[in-house]
């Protein structure tokens, strides 16, 4: 019923078309990784998955915000499925990964947003290496470049209202994993690949 | 005759005229073979089954009164501003105005529409929104191309907002001795603007030739103007009956709604142009964008209203 409701408003106010330009919706194990422009992508990356994929799908959300508040907390991990992680986690490098290999090892898919924080460009910023030691642990798991457009306009950081203005969420071509390659240049490759998907901006 | 009698007629004769395109859409469908000639068919069958649906929707929202109808162009302003604005570039510093033109003053426009508050109605926009708007905005601090901006949004609010309310705002008119008649002058502004979008196109697939703009519009045509016009014209004169006006006046109020409907779709391809897109949106399959059907009604809207009002109340 929520879930309804919540994709009722999502498509209401900023629409959340999904385009499958390089990969089909298909039931198989993936890690989505998107640009992160705000607080309404998780929300839109997972009204844009069909129903059967909603169900198997858990977005990466950050809990010093979804996790606040009873409703938002009931509504990320009831609803959207979430996987709340702390940014502030302190110790040995990869530590922060633990609940996402869980989620991963029970045969799962995961959306990720590997930059970390939300940024306010039309183009991804610099990606965190979460994403390299994942598809670095489990290679049979395909990795879907995902662009998001508008939604640093629809609710940009900082503001408390999103306002209508159409979004769409592409979905490009699986990233194929290069035998040897670098951190960095997987890490390179994958920016541009979602980078890749975003469209012309009109002046 | 009552009013409900005469929107049975009126409704039954669109469903009439839509039940022959249907047809005819079947049958060419089934004629064609070259593969431009498909395409151009599939999209005059998905036009015609769009048809279908807005016709449904508008009788529905006729029979279930006047709330609904005004709270169906409020929904109408929402989804084309949406699209409008969704098109054109805005920086975060707009974030603000933004929110007070979709939360604020388009609610606050169709409110004024329900309550029948005509002075407030004809300058909330234009004169409150025109001074709020950029104040929001450089409140915020941000002056980069600040007037484009402040322009932009203003622009769009004009035409999605105020201009499309003006067709609702044709209830609120009390014409001497024609109580709540102000659905028939609604359906007859409606149904002159879409038939003469409708024939333009008809005409300008059958004979177009010259092109009437075509840097602007290359799809319009000196031969469906003039062609579809004046079937639009006729259809006007011939609806006379259910307006306060004469054969010759309704001829007159369907020539403006024809001419302001032609310039809006001219205006609205320039704006598209400019932002180097076809169509505004995808919702109406085969159409586009919802303002793609809204564009000549934006700019016949305001004009009908005042031309009524000053002869006819």
């Amino acid at each position: 019923m929520i879930d309804l409701v919540l994709i009722g408003l999502t498509r209401f106010i900023v629409g959340g078309q999904a385009q499958w330009i390089g990969a089909s919706p298909e039931t198989r194990q993936r890690i989505y990784f998107a640009n992160h422009a705000s607080h309404l992508d998780t929300l839109l990356i997972w009204s844009a998955l069909p129903r059967p994929l909603r169900g198997t799908t858990h977005p990466i959300a950050a809990a010093d915000y979804w996790g606040r508040g009873k409703v938002r907390r009931h509504i990320a991990l009831k609803v959207l499925n979430a996987v709340l992680v702390d940014r502030a986690t302190q110790g040995p490098p990869g530590a922060a990964l633990a609940p996402l290999r869980g989620v991963l090892a029970e045969g799962e898919s995961l959306v990720l947003f590997p930059e970390g924080t939300r940024g306010t460009e039309r183009l991804p910023g610099p990606f965190k290496s979460g994403l390299y030691w994942l598809s670095q642990e489990f290679p049979e798991v395909e990795l879907i470049p995902t662009y998001l457009d508008n939604p640093s306009r629809a609710f940009p950081k900082g503001t408390f209202l999103p306002v209508p203005i159409s979004c769409t969420v592409r979905f490009g071509a699986p990233l194929l994993r290069r035998p040897g390659e670098e951190k960095e240049a997987f890490l390179e490759r994958a920016r541009a690949a979602v980078g890749a998907l975003a469209s012309d901006p009109v002046l | 005759m009552s009013l409900t009698d005469k929107l049975f007629i009126l409704f039954g004769g669109i469903c009439a005229l839509l039940g022959i395109a249907s047809a005819i859409g079947f049958a060419l469908s089934r004629k064609v073979t070259s593969e431009n000639g498909r395409a151009t068919v599939d999209n005059l069958n998905a036009r015609i089954k769009a048809w279908w649906v807005m016709v449904a929707i508008f009788a529905l929202s006729f029979g279930l009164g006047r709330g609904v109808t005004v709270v169906l162009f409020a929904l109408t302003s929402f989804y084309t501003l949406r699209e409008f604005i969704s098109l054109t570039p805005t920086r975060g510093a707009d974030h603000l105005p933004l929110v007070a033109a979709f939360y604020v003053l388009l609610p606050l426009q169709y409110w004024l529409i329900w309550t029948d508050w005509y002075a407030l109605f004809t300058i909330l926009i234009p004169v409150y929104g025109f001074l709020l708007l950029p104040s929001l905005a450089a409140l915020k601090g941000d002056a980069e191309q600040f007037l484009l901006r402040v322009s932009r949004i203003q622009w769009g609010l004009m035409l999605t907002v105020y201009c499309i309310s003006h067709a609702p705002a044709l209830l609120t008119l009390d014409i001497p001795g024609r109580p709540r008649e102000g659905f028939l002058l609604l359906f007859f502004l409606i149904t002159v603007a879409q038939f003469s979008d409708v024939m333009q196109y008809v005409f300008g697939k059958l004979f177009g030739r010259t092109k009437v703009a075509p840097v602007v519009s290359p799809s319009k045509t000196v031969e469906g103007l003039v062609g579809g016009g004046l079937t639009a014209v006729a259809a006007g004169a011939g609806l006379w009956w259910i307006t306060p006006f004469t054969p010759l006046g309704a001829a007159a109020m369907a020539l403006a709604i024809v001419a302001m409907g032609f310039l809006g779709g001219l205006s609205l391809s320039a704006v598209k142009r400019s932002m180097g897109v076809k169509d505004w949106g995808t919702t109406i399959s085969g159409h586009g964008g919802v303002l793609d059907r809204m564009d000549s009604l934006s700019f016949a809207a305001p004009v009908f209203f005042h031309l009524t009002r000053y002869f006819y109340t």
